[in-house]
């Protein structure tokens, strides 16, 4: 342990104490004056000092504790990209590559949706979960799964739950792993389907970039491989053009016919398109499309962040809204703990516990450079969050709510719904929807809960002000869009994939046949069941009265933490089998603060009175109605509303199959925990610290 | 990165735009083949691609939402 020591032995320097206390100055001024402000708008260079001071000192002190004190990182020790390096998967990869590697793995639809979800209740409840969750539950997460890993020789996070905790743990966590594979998709497609309902300019995109792929795939196939990079140079190029062609589709009222289609059969498309999709070869369509999409997300997020820091617009979105108890149009439910679960990526997400104990630790050149590539890139990937929220916040409050509200709150009509929100408090004029939808070229933007199209029209916005001017905006709203959407079927496709691989892993154990993946009958009724699993809980989001996030994306957010919750549930145990008990609360704050939040929301999901957050209330309200053959919305016959009921009672056993996964995971871990801490020995099945190098 | 000579700025940042798609460092990988194991035959480039490929998507391609 010399060399740790020796770093945590350096004092700082009177210089130092002086540049971080301006900084932690800094920070918490830019706090305050956010908290504060009570004017009409608050300029966003405040929330970005704000953010970017935080991820400094937590960078600076706090991964620095946990690298030293928590994970012991040891330069010395050999990694397993030097302990056997193969060219291939274990291969030592220069810091700075790596860290690219592993935010694009990490950077996803799910930071740039949940913030402006979040916004409905102001920007200030979202920006405080996102600095403090980021740095004391998220990149923690991030960082020691990664160390951990390490360790094992790069193991997974469901191989170190089953060698730590037990098969019985790891049959559990891959169970939950599953769920949420699922909801996942589904929550993904539903916000696609709502930012494609009636655009044909949209439709025409995303249609276009599946000849666009084919072509790619086809050149990398047959064409020279390596030459990768060049062919998505060009296959951008070509998106860049499809957008500007949708542009001349849309305007022509025969051929934007053909492109345009109402939520419910874009959902159906959607699900035939995600079986076809992911029974395909993966170099024919799924590779070079993660291609375009990795390149887009990864240009766009640069854009972003530049547009934000040349412009720093002024946030128009208030502090706090009247929304924050609960009421609100775009996500039911209070506060807490409803925004601790719309906002995971880009705080916590248990996601990234499957890809920190992926690839990335295999390619680790040195421990030491754990902390930069796991703390820091999930600082990164935070910052995207605050980016979006940034973006929700530059609209007009008025035009946020009337975009995101669900007709059956609001109305479908442009006077309606500016009557509507008007009267919450929001003031807008029928004349202020009908332009801005007119600017980003689309005949409505009413009735888009979904945060893809709020988004993008926030960052249509942003980037028009640095690039062009007002006349681009309907450019960069459809770039907007086609990145996010593009993005979404890379994940659908490759989600798929992974939910076969895993259905046909369980069924394996019951029908050898059925195990077999390279077995094309076992794979057509493997993907088929996969897809039926997502198109399930899309279409009656599609078909949902309240737009179907308002419902799905807190089943969503809960899955998501609840893994979170287990992976630090696994780190804990590890360092009480580390004999590091004295420095577990770096886990069990965060582990108790997310199972806290996952089991009271999914108890409020089951059992509230109110029928648009509990999924039981809802039902009885169903129920009652039919008794009485009333047809409620969105039914249109009584069959229909038995499907309704019908469907909150699976979304019933969803929750509580993610409640029941998540207990009993605290439970195994404590009591793993516990038998460690009494355990004179250290028990952790780490790599032996033979393997050092003395040099 | 303490070079800021051009060639070298590019060849890592083409290194990384390769690593996001899955596709490891070529060069890397035949200067430490070639070490290790000197009689065996080196994968051309198109069939390193190729397994790499292969390798990206053997469980389905996880990454994040």
């Amino acid at each position: 342990m010399a060399p740790a020591r020796a770093i945590v032995a350096g004092r700082l320097s009177a210089a130092h104490i002086l540049a971080w206390g301006a900084v932690a100055l800094l920070g918490g001024a830019s706090l305050g004056v956010l908290a504060l402000h009570r004017g009409e708008t608050v300029s966003a260079a405040w929330l970005v000092a704000a953010a970017l001071c935080t991820y400094a000192l937590a960078y600076r002190f706090y991964s620095r504790f946990l690298a030293n004190r928590v994970a012991r990182l040891d330069p010395a020790r050999p990694t397993p990209a030097m302990r056997h390096p193969d060219g291939l998967d274990y291969c030592p990869t220069h810091p700075v590559v790596l860290f690219g590697h592993h935010f694009a793995a990490i950077a996803g639809a799910g930071p740039l949706v949940g913030p402006v979800l979040a916004a409905q209740m102001g920007y200030l409840p979202g920006t405080l979960w996102i600095l403090a969750g980021v740095v004391f539950a998220g990149a923690v997460q991030d960082f020691l799964i990664l160390s951990f890993s390490v360790r094992r020789d790069g193991h997974s996070l469901g191989d170190m739950i089953r060698r730590e905790l037990g098969p019985f743990a790891g049959t559990v966590a891959a169970v939950g792993v599953l769920a949420i594979m699922v909801i996942l998709l589904a929550v993904l497609g539903l916000v696609v389907v709502k930012a494609l309902a009636n655009s044909p300019w949209g439709v025409f995109t995303i249609a276009a970039t599946i000849p666009i792929a084919l072509c790619m795939g086809l050149c990398c196939r047959f064409g020279g491989a390596h030459q990768v990079l060049e062919v998505s140079a060009v296959g951008v190029a070509l998106l860049l053009a499809a957008i500007w062609a949708g542009g001349r589709v849309a305007a022509d009222p025969a051929m934007a016919a053909w492109f345009t289609f109402p939520p419910r059969d874009l959902a159906l498309m959607l699900i035939a398109y995600g079986f076809l999709a992911s029974v395909l070869p993966v170099w024919l369509l799924l590779a070079p499309r993660d291609y375009l999409s990795t390149f887009l997300k990864i240009g766009t997020i640069a854009a972003l962040a530049v547009g934000i820091c040349v412009t720093l617009p002024d946030l128009r979105m208030p502090a706090i809204t009247r929304f924050a108890d609960g009421s609100g149009p775009v996500f039911s439910g209070a506060l807490f703990p409803f925004l601790f679960i719309t906002i995971a990526c880009g705080s916590v997400s248990g996601f990234h516990a499957l890809v920190s104990s992926g690839t990335t630790p295999k390619m680790l050149q040195n421990e030491a450079q754990a902390r930069a590539i796991g703390y820091g890139a999930m600082l990164t990937e935070s910052f995207v969050a605050i980016m979006a929220l940034i973006a929700a916040s530059v609209l007009q409050p008025g035009a946020y709510f009337a975009m995101n509200a669900p007709p059956a709150a609001v109305g479908s009509t442009v006077q309606a719904v500016a009557a509507n929100v008007s009267s919450w408090g929001f003031a807008i004029t029928p004349d202020d929807l009908t332009r801005l939808a007119h600017q980003v070229g689309e005949s409505t933007i009413l009735a888009r809960a979904g945060g893809a199209q709020t988004l993008a029209v926030g960052m249509a916005t942003i980037f028009s002000r640095v690039l062009g001017g007002g006349g681009t905006m309907a450019f960069w709203y459809h770039f907007a869009i086609l990145f996010e959407a593009l993005f979404i079927l890379t994940t659908l496709d490759a989600g798929t994939r992974v939910a076969r691989f895993m259905i046909q892993d369980f069924g394996g154990n019951f029908l050898a046949a059925f195990g077999r993946t390279d077995s094309l009958p076992a794979n057509l009724a493997a993907s088929g069941l996969a897809v039926c699993g997502w198109g399930f809980f899309l279409y009656q989001g599609v078909m949902d009265p309240l737009g179907g996030i308002n419902t799905l994306w807190p089943l969503f957010g809960i899955a998501n933490q609840m893994l979170a919750a287990i992976a630090l549930t696994l780190c804990t145990v590890i360092l009480f089998k580390l004999k590091r008990g004295r420095v577990a609360w770096v886990t069990c704050v965060p582990t108790a603060w997310l199972a806290v939040c996952t089991l009271t929301a999914g108890a409020e999901k089951m059992f509230s009175d109110v029928p648009a957050i509990g999924f039981l209330a809802h039902a009885a309200k169903y129920s009652a109605a039919a008794g009485d053959f009333q047809v409620l919305a969105p039914a249109k016959t009584i069959a229909d509303m038995r499907q309704v009921v019908i469907n909150d009672y699976v979304d019933v056993s969803l929750t509580a199959l993610f409640m029941a996964v998540v207990s009993v995971m605290l439970v195994v871990g404590a009591a793993a925990a516990w038998r460690a801490a009494t355990d004179p020995n250290v028990t952790a099945a780490e790599v032996p610290d033979e393997m050092r190098v003395l040099a | 990165m303490k070079c800021a000579c051009w060639p070298e700025l590019l060849r890592r940042t083409a290194e990384t735009a390769r690593l996001m798609l899955g596709v490891a460092d070529y060069d890397a990988y035949v200067a430490h083949f070639v070490a290790v194991h000197p009689d065996a035959t080196v994968l051309s480039r198109e069939a390193f691609f190729r397994e790499r490929l292969a390798a990206r998507y053997r469980s389905g391609g996880l990454r994040c939402c």
